[in-house]
């Protein structure tokens, strides 16, 4: 009986890993379609791939990012004209993962990319993107590694730097505070790289930073030694740049131990008003640089914000408004360049490195957005100030 | 064939067989009949097998189950990158360049594990796989805080505080960016190295393991105070072994990192650690052969069950279940046995017997 049971098992795993190569052989033989020659003559819509952390510790912005651009290309795919296939693969936030998740999109026959969410997979992807010549509108992965010396990858976000100086110049032409505490996550890129520009231009603007801490992945559940070193130095603001999950931490202890100094957050800061169990109260008062507000009552936002409730029973944060915008900017960049479908990757790839730089896109994360030849992306970050349990623009 | 013994046969058959798989796999490479994903997947997976080798000679060879193995793979990535960018202007010539970063890369990582060898060789058991454990944490948060950088006057080195406190001159180059790692590294691995330092790896350990020193290691394996009592060394021969695999690793650490344009020290963590040393337990324990199989199947699978999305992991970790209780149980191994009994001619079936063996 047990030898019967243990030939059945070898049966099934030998079905199992034959029915996944002949999975693999099937999709390579698109593949040399998609990277050389021209695609099947019935294909009628552009093939549009990205990757992101759909599982995991960062899944939340890959998710969002996926479910934004969904939205997007299924609104886009109703109007007719351009039409969208939308195909976004797991990276689990780790770029040897990104960079397999690439190659399956690549066997899949990917024609424009939206690189990838966050950004250490986003400086993987983006290297191969450069490399095989295929066109990458990334719409989270904010590091300046990711477009450095590419011409054809693009952000649709801030990039971090951008951000960190915004926020220093910002919070001395408001004077909004004189001491200024920093908190922020040492092993994370995203905010130590907003961290060292908002230090270096800090240091610029003569804004005296009394108390610098720092927390690690492992450690962001206690902030009373940071708490208490901004506390004993004075400080009358803390600068967060970090996502809110910590953030939301931060304020509830520092009300637990009486102290209450502004606090002026980023766009990482979105979000804090719709997790799950956390005082929206603590939040009050609370500054931050953001380009999507999902309480805004301009249009197109109240429709996508209604739209993603209905979908995925969640308040979009800024993630799934840059996954929307990317597509809608690859639509009007399309357009305006005349691609069709039929176009080998590579080939739109060169009309998209023209065209990018001079397209002038309105969005959700802001109107009248450019870009410069680099990659990188123009427009204005929004002052916003959480007041009575809902966003407030500061200007 | 009847010249060789029955070690140096295994040997040959285990040469063949890498170098058959690299032969098939450059031939359709050349055809075009492999997919971009597969394509891909073929550094790391030269990474990987080296990875588990060199973990078999301490786990499996050694005897001691160790932890920390990813520890050294990230000196050896973050040396070897250094190295490669450092000597960017020195050695124009990539291969040579590249051959160099591994040599660098292999040789920090074996003075690494030289010196966490030396204190946690005295430990035994649960002791020895606590403490590699440790060792392999320590390496990640060290790296987290390092920052290196590079201009005219040389390496600039620092510690826990920031890059701008490098003072490079102008035209300097932040390389190592504390937790941000290393980006923008110049792809320089191409599967024929990974294939080259395979063949490297296996000739360095199946000529140790049928050394000398290899049989005093096994000895210290199988009975250490037996061992002893006949006058082996017991620190030198761990010590081999250990930093022997630790050096391997290394080596496999520069050629893993200079296959992607960005690496991080988080990604050579306790799961990486784990990751190898299910390769080497599911490739057999001792059994180099093994290893490169399980590697390289247990690298290709979880790409492989993408189409099933969300439930890949669910899927790969049932598989893992069920390979281990296949290999495990000793019907199927008595069917096997019996098939090749049945189909392998006597003279064969020897040489095969020797095989299993090494």
């Amino acid at each position: 009986m047990k030898k019967i049971f243990c030939v059945f098992i070898s049966f099934v795993l030998i079905i199992g890993l034959m029915s996944g190569c002949g999975g693999s052989d099937s999709a390579s033989s698109g593949d040399g379609n998609a990277t050389g020659k021209n695609e099947e003559p019935v294909a009628v819509a552009f093939k549009l791939g990205g990757t992101g952390p759909l599982t995991g510790g960062a899944a939340i912005y890959g998710n969002a990012a996926k479910n934004g651009a969904q939205i997007a290309v299924e609104e886009i795919n109703a109007q007719g004209g351009i039409q969208f296939e939308l195909k976004y693969e797991d990276d689990e936030h780790d770029a040897e993962k990104a960079v397999n998740a690439y190659n399956k999109l690549k066997d899949w026959g990917i024609q424009i990319s939206l690189g990838s969410v966050t950004s250490t997979p986003g400086v993987a992807t983006s290297a191969e993107t450069f490399s095989d010549r295929i066109f990458a509108l990334t719409p989270s992965a904010s590091a300046t590694a990711v477009i450095e010396g590419k011409d054809n990858v693009y952000q649709m976000c801030f990039a971090d730097p951008n951000q960190g100086s915004a926020s220093a110049q910002y919070i001395v032409d408001k004077k909004l505070g004189t001491k200024i505490a920093v908190i922020y996550k040492n092993d994370d890129v995203y905010s130590k790289g907003i961290y060292n520009t908002f230090a270096s231009k800090a240091k610029e603007l003569n804004l005296e930073i009394v108390s610098t801490t720092t927390f690690t992945e492992d450690s962001q559940t206690d902030f009373s030694v940071q708490l208490a070193n901004a506390k004993s130095n004075g400080a009358d603001l803390i600068f967060l740049p970090m996502y809110y999950t910590p953030a939301s931490l931060i304020l509830q202890q520092a009300k637990s131990i009486g102290y209450a100094p502004k606090y002026f957050g980023v766009d990482g800061m979105d979000g804090i008003l719709t997790l799950e169990n956390f005082d929206t109260s603590l939040a009050e008062g609370v500054m931050l640089l953001t380009p999507f507000n999902a309480d805004s009552t301009d249009e197109r936002t109240v429709s996508f914000v209604k739209k993603y409730k209905e979908l995925f029973n969640e308040t979009p944060n800024q993630f799934a408004a840059d996954g929307y915008d990317c597509v809608y900017a690859y639509k009007e960049a399309l357009e305006t360049a005349g691609c069709t479908p039929d176009m080998s990757a590579a080939e739109i790839c060169e009309k998209m490195v023209e065209i990018f730089p001079d397209i002038t896109f309105d969005g959700l994360t802001g109107e009248g957005v450019t870009w410069a030849a680099t990659g990188e992306v123009s427009k204005s970050p929004k002052g916003m100030v959480i007041e009575n349990g809902a966003y407030v623009g500061m200007d | 064939m009847k010249i060789m013994g029955k070690a140096s046969r295994s040997k040959v058959i285990t040469y063949g067989f890498v170098i058959a798989a690299f032969v098939i796999v450059q031939l359709l490479k050349s055809s075009g009949n492999i997919s971009s994903s597969l394509q891909g997947q073929l550094v790391p997976i030269c990474a990987y097998v080296v990875m588990a080798i060199s973990l078999n000679l301490t786990v499996g060879v050694l005897g001691e189950l160790s932890l920390g193995h990813a520890g050294f793979m990230s000196v050896g990535a973050f040396t070897g990158v250094v190295a490669c960018i450092s000597l960017e202007s020195i050695i124009p010539f990539t291969i040579l360049r590249m051959t160099v970063s591994i040599i660098i890369g292999a040789f920090s990582a074996g003075v690494a594990g030289t010196l966490i060898g030396i204190p946690v060789l005295r430990l035994e058991g649960d002791y020895l796989a606590i403490v590699t454990l440790a060792f392999g944490e320590i390496i990640k948060n060290i790296t987290n805080c390092l920052y290196v950088g590079v201009d005219k006057a040389g390496l600039h080195v620092n510690f826990l505080t920031d890059a701008t406190s490098l003072n490079l001159s102008e035209g300097g180059r932040v390389i190592i960016d504390g937790p941000m790692g290393i980006s923008g590294i110049t792809k320089l691995s191409t599967f024929t190295m990974g294939f080259a330092l395979i063949m490297v790896t296996l000739f360095i350990v199946l000529n140790l393991i049928d050394s000398r020193s290899g049989r005093a290691i096994m000895a210290l394996r199988d009975n250490r105070i037996a061992a002893e009592s006949v006058g082996i060394h017991v620190t030198k021969y761990k010590l081999m072994a250990f930093a022997t695999s630790a050096a391997l690793a290394g080596a496999a650490g520069t050629l893993y990192a200079m296959n992607y344009s960005t690496i991080i020290a988080s990604k050579f963590g306790f799961n990486t650690s784990i990751l190898i040393l299910v390769f080497v337990v599911l490739g057999g324990l001792g059994n180099i052969r093994g290893s490169i199989i399980a590697a390289t199947v247990l690298t290709i699978l979880p790409e492989m069950l993408r189409q099933f999305n969300n439930y890949r992991m669910v899927i790969y970790a049932i598989v893992l279940i069920l390979i281990m209780l296949a290999t495990n149980d000793d019907n199927l191994k008595g069917f096997l046995s019996n098939l090749r009994n049945r189909l392998l001619p006597s003279n064969l079936r020897k040489g095969k017997k020797g095989a299993e063996n090494g």
